[in-house]
């Protein structure tokens, strides 16, 4: 894939782990001997960001103010017209209807599916750090090939839920129709975050501290109260963290899942903004509009990385 | 309020550790007992299995004659306090103090009253707005003290909780506490290692070792009549002395030195025996005394501690800072005030004359 989508993977600041504040804290400032050292040691990171993320942004800001010719002979300044079209057209909105219904649907299933089963595996590991160490390592090996297997499930022969649901009478044709793709997608897309939620959601119930959950049990007869009044307000800041997490996967990190189900299907598809830019630039070869669509998905993320600063940073954090 | 009554409890962790055995505690209403032992001896476990959050591997537990073994913690009628405050972070000091309250359907305005009473007890009534991570050590402690008054419980459960206090803080709110639990007379299980805690604390001690319970009763008890070397050196600073000893007949001998008892000795033969520090003091040259080398002086400010040698055994005495000290001196002892325990199983040997009951001038000592 030669898109250079404005993808997590290019956004450190929005993939970053919360930090233990230990680290903050507990770190020795080092003294370098000579002023310019450091910036050494910073180059590389800082070559890579600025190849990878800043100049090709630079790039798609500039050229969303041109009609660029398909064949590449030259290109028109058109002021705000890609803007204006893009923002105006009915088949846009419609795919950013679309993009919001698909990303509410993958964060709120992949969200409480994760916390679901990380209650359940919390109650069975307390205490067992053998379990744990298996879970974790299931984590690890499954993200990729999580995706592989959801993808299968689709698919339109050897697919075991396409043969499901024909035993209901439900014809399911993923790539043809347009709400059984959407379905497809859906269900893959949460799948495949699913566990990357239970291990963070794992990890914070993990860290509520054992006494708490007693002097709880003290207070506290039923189970579900216990949950909803103490267990779930301290993983607040797992949450919310996971909510920006889960929010720019749905709408960056899907790519993959959308191209393989609608890649050379001719018919009429869901897909979400960030595949539409892909189709227009690298399909329809109109750059122009490509480029003003990857800008306003960039202020998507600066709003959300906003958000994350303001809210989840400062506002939700226990000691 | 009610009376507790521990019967034959034990309890084996998986892998057959069996970190409680077969413990045995009649708890009278409004009594504040202390559990004391060294780390690992199964004090919270057993705290732990009388709050419900802990499963009894064998015997029973019964709260004001109820059965409590398959109760729930919430339904025991009980209060803990843990050690390090467990302290819902979210809640403010106010919602902590009610949260046990409001789950157990206690009206509005009875919840009202008793935090205002708990809080103005505790002096917490200007924090009651705050988040616990806004409150020191100290006042952390004294809400989760605050959360377990306004339960109005059967029983209050202590875990260790003054351990992560400083050492000045931790005086003021022991006191508090046993202010506290004798104003309320509510029926409390103090759990501590802290020998000296454990000694103002408790209305009675329970001494727990490996599992075991070594001995039961009051402090001063406890600490004129060790049931065993262990409590003897586990109950009073400076640890007791305990040298190895030879009885015969009225005279007992510890290396080179001979003491002449005022009666027949208790046992005759190769005995453990327990000299308290403050028991120890110079003799005169006519007095007969145990030979002691002095090594190093440690000087506690209102009186000072001799270390030193009895023939190859160590020693320490308590002296009055106007007592001369010499590298070497005999050091007598009122031969009532001996301890004697069995060699082999380290348990105390009562003297015929020196039966429990009749243990000569145990106030006065103290
Ligand atoms: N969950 C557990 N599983 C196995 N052994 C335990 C567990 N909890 C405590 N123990 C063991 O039981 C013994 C008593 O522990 P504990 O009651 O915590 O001691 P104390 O409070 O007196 O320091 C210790 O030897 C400890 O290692
Ligand atoms: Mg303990």
């Amino acid at each position: 894939m030669a898109y250079v989508a404005p993808s997590p993977r290019f956004l450190p600041w929005l993939t970053r782990k919360p930090r233990p504040k230990v680290f903050a804290e507990g770190a020795k400032r080092v003294q370098f001997s000579s002023p310019v050292l450091p910036y050494l040691f910073l180059a590389p990171q800082l070559a890579v960001i600025f190849i990878f993320f800043y100049w090709p942004s630079v790039q798609a800001v500039s050229s969303s103010f041109y009609i660029e010719d398909p064949f590449g002979f030259g290109s028109t300044f058109v002021g705000m017209s890609n803007y204006t079209d893009v923002l105006t057209s009915a088949q846009y909105r419609g795919i950013a209807l679309f993009t919001v219904v698909f990303t509410a649907l993958v964060t709120l299933f992949s969200l409480s599916i994760g916390l679901l089963l990380g209650v359940k595996a919390d109650a069975v590991i307390r205490g067992s750090s053998a379990y744990k160490t298996m879970l974790i390592s299931v984590y690890a090996i499954a993200a990729p090939v999580a995706a592989l297997i959801g993808m299968m499930f689709f698919d339109q022969h050897i697919g075991p839920f396409v043969e499901v649901a024909s035993w209901f009478g439900w014809d399911m044709r993923v790539g043809l129709s347009y709400s059984d793709t959407a379905f497809a997608m859906i269900v893959v897309a949460v799948w495949k975050q699913v566990p990357y939620n239970f291990i963070f959601f794992l990890s914070g119930l993990q860290s509520v501290p054992v006494s708490v959950r007693e002097a709880a049990a003290i207070d506290c007869k039923s189970g579900f109260r216990r949950f909803w009044t103490v267990t779930l307000p301290l993983l607040a800041p797992t949450a919310f963290f996971l909510l920006i997490i889960n929010v720019t996967y749905s709408l960056f990190d899907t790519f993959g899942i959308i191209d393989v189900m609608v890649k050379d299907k001719a018919a009429n598809n869901p897909i979400t903004l960030v595949y539409k830019v892909y189709e227009d630039g690298f399909r329809g070869n109109d750059l122009g509009s490509s480029s003003a669509q990857s800008v306003i998905l960039m202020i998507v993320v600066f709003v959300l990385t906003i958000f994350q600063f303001r809210f989840v940073e400062r506002r939700i954090h226990y000691t | 309020m009610a009376s507790l009554d521990i019967n034959q409890v034990s309890k084996i962790y998986a892998g057959g550790n069996k970190a409680v055995n077969s413990v045995d505690i009649t708890i009278q209403d409004g009594e504040f007992i202390v559990l004391v032992g060294p780390s690992g001896c199964g004090k919270s476990t057993l705290l732990r299995m009388v709050a419900g959050l802990e499963e009894i591997s064998e015997g029973e537990v019964k709260i004001g004659g109820r059965t409590v073994n398959t109760i729930e913690p919430a339904e025991r009628d009980i209060a803990m306090v843990f050690q390090n405050y467990a302290l819902y972070p979210h809640m403010t000091v106010r919602q902590n103090l009610e949260y046990g309250l409001k789950n157990r359907n206690t009206p509005r305005a009875d919840i009202d009253a008793r935090v205002a009473e708990a809080a103005r007890m505790l002096e917490i009534d200007q924090y009651l707005d705050r988040k616990p991570r806004a409150l020191s050590g100290g006042q952390r402690q004294r809400v989760a003290m605050g959360r377990a008054i306004v339960r109005q419980p059967a029983a209050f459960l202590f875990d260790e909780p003054l351990s992560n206090l400083d050492a000045k803080l931790r005086v003021s709110m022991r006191g508090e506490i046993k202010r506290l639990q004798r104003r309320l007379g509510t029926t409390s299980i103090y759990v501590t290692h802290d020998q000296l805690e454990a000694m103002t604390l408790a209305d009675r001690l329970v001494v727990l070792n490996g599992g075991r319970i070594e001995q039961i009763g009051a402090p001063l008890e406890v600490y004129h009549q060790p049931a065993s070397t262990f409590v003897a050196s586990f109950i009073g600073s400076p640890a007791m002395n305990l040298v190895q000893g030879e009885l015969h007949g009225n005279r007992l001998a510890v290396g080179p030195s001979l003491l002449t008892l005022g009666g027949h000795a208790p046992t005759s033969g190769e005995v453990t025996v327990g000299l308290r520090a403050e028991d120890l003091r110079v003799a005169s040259s006519d007095e007969e005394g145990l030979q002691f080398r002095l090594d190093y002086v440690e000087e506690l400010g209102s009186q000072r501690l001799v270390h030193g040698h009895v023939g190859d055994q160590a020693l320490t005495a308590s002296m009055a800072l106007d007592v001369a000290l010499a590298d070497e001196m005999k050091l007598a002892i009122d031969p009532r005030r001996l301890h004697f325990f069995a060699r082999d199983t380290g348990k105390r040997i009562h003297a015929p004359g020196t039966a429990p009951a009749s243990q000569p001038s145990v106030m006065e000592v103290a």
